[in-house]
């Protein structure tokens, strides 16, 4: 193909957009060999090939359109999936943000330099609107692609929040009768509210009689996180099981009588053993040394 | 000599509760570089809590400015929380403790105010709030005839 270029009335994006149109198999093979396409088509090279023509596709249809620097533009959507997946792959294996920003650059020169073969004279001015254009798509392709791992990154912490908020208040049962909650990290109204219903579902479940709640992994106790505790020590109460405050370390404790919480209407142990002895011997139950007698002797 | 380039003065914003967590964070770490004991290390991080939740639930976000300070015999810690709410009107009655208007416990202020060493409040109504806390490391207990 040669780019008519006495024709004025062509807009450097059109010749752009038709120039990827016709070009795409040479474009692709080239794109095929960069390290971006490369590291994340390992297995065949046919399939680099398929991704690098759907990628030239959707910037013609983005150059089409006129609209070069608009990450947003519709042409980008069949990619999108696509280029997320390849920068997912690529994050998975330890390349940084940056890394990548930096491989998808890498894609501008091969093309730039078929795009310039097409003129007759590459420094006349057409064929530098033409370049100009194609260097601006490349770099809206960039950002979006930048936009792709955000994206995806975004919905990971996510899912990661919803999964801590589950993980993190598991309800143990102790001996028969007896459930602890080792509480762990920061204790929100969220999580007091999950952790709340998980000790008064295993109370009911348990048929249990005392319950535990283990704040040894809680740094900071403050009025709200007392608030959450006292709430939930009520609660289990209603329930009929008697709740023990467990783990609470001397900087903390000197800390909640300064601020002047009053735990007083709290049953508090110092640590989580202490708190199962109570249960135990409220119980009845006794835990003896086996064959104590032979080890005297 | 003890590293105390480490911390520097920084603000932070505090518009949400994942902001608390991190206002608590930053403080521990502040004044762990600073060399605050664990007690007093407790005492800040659960102090710059609630008073980061007041200026959030109360002030409707704002920020806080931590400044580490040294007057020369002893090093401490500064922390301003400053919000654009609609102030105190009285500040009397929100120094009670147990006084609460926004279904707490009431001791977020009163409470920080008897964790750190100095404190005050400086509120308008209708032009925000600023309560100021400054803690200070534990001197050692001085020998007698000097200081």
């Amino acid at each position: 193909m040669t780019v008519p270029e006495q024709d004025a009335a062509v807009s450097a994006p059109q010749v752009v957009s038709s120039f990827l149109e016709q070009r795409k198999e040479q474009i692709a093979q080239r794109w095929a060999d960069t390290p971006l396409f490369r590291s994340v088509f390992t297995v065949s090279r046919d399939e680099a090939v398929e991704a690098c023509k759907a990628v030239v596709e959707a910037l013609s249809e983005v150059a089409v359109s006129g609209r070069l620097e608009d990450v947003g533009s519709p042409g980008f959507a069949p990619v999108r999936d696509q280029l997320g997946r390849m920068t997912q792959t690529r994050a998975r294996t330890g390349s940084t943000a940056s890394q990548i920003a930096d491989e998808v650059a890498g894609l501008r020169v091969p093309v730039v330099d078929l795009l310039r073969e097409e003129f007759t004279d590459p420094t006349a001015p057409p064929a530098q609107e033409a370049v100009l254009a194609l260097t601006m798509l490349l770099g809206t392709l960039r950002l979006v692609v930048m936009e792709t791992a955000l994206d995806a990154n975004a919905e990971l912490i996510e899912r990661q929040r919803q999964q801590l908020l589950e993980v993190a208040t598991p309800v143990i049962k102790l001996w028969e009768g007896t459930v602890a909650v080792p509480l762990i990290g920061t204790l929100d109204s969220a999580r007091s509210q999950v952790v709340m219903e998980s000790l008064l579902e295993a109370i009911v479940d348990q048929r249990a009689r005392y319950a535990i709640l283990d704040i040894t992994g809680v740094p900071t106790v403050d009025s709200l996180v007392a608030q959450h505790l006292m709430k939930t020590v009520a609660a289990a109460r209603l329930m009929g099981a008697e709740c023990i405050v467990s783990g609470i370390r001397p900087a903390i404790a000197q800390t909640i009588v300064q601020l002047g919480i009053d735990l007083g209407s709290v049953l508090t142990r110092s640590s989580l053993s202490d708190a199962l002895a109570y249960a135990l011997g409220k119980q009845g139950i006794e835990v003896s040394r086996a064959h104590a007698n032979e080890s005297i002797r | 000599m003890q590293p105390s380039g480490q911390v520097s003065a920084t603000s932070l914003p505090i518009g949400s509760d994942a902001d608390l967590a991190w206002v608590r964070q930053h403080v521990r770490q502040c004044a762990a570089g600073l060399g605050f004991g664990l007690v007093q290390q407790t005492k800040l991080v659960t102090a710059a809590s609630e008073l980061a939740r007041n200026t959030l639930v109360h002030g409707g976000g704002g920020r806080v400015e931590i400044t580490p300070l040294d007057n020369g015999r002893s090093r401490g810690l500064r922390m301003s929380f400053i919000d654009e709410g609609p102030g105190i009107r009285d500040l009397e009655l929100a120094m009670t403790d147990g006084y609460t208007s926004g279904g707490g416990l009431g001791l977020g202020l009163s409470g920080a105010k008897r964790l750190v060493h100095e404190f005050s409040v400086d509120t308008e109504p209708g032009r925000g709030t600023t309560v100021t806390a400054v803690a200070w490391v534990a001197q050692v207990p001085a020998s007698r005839p000097g200081v």
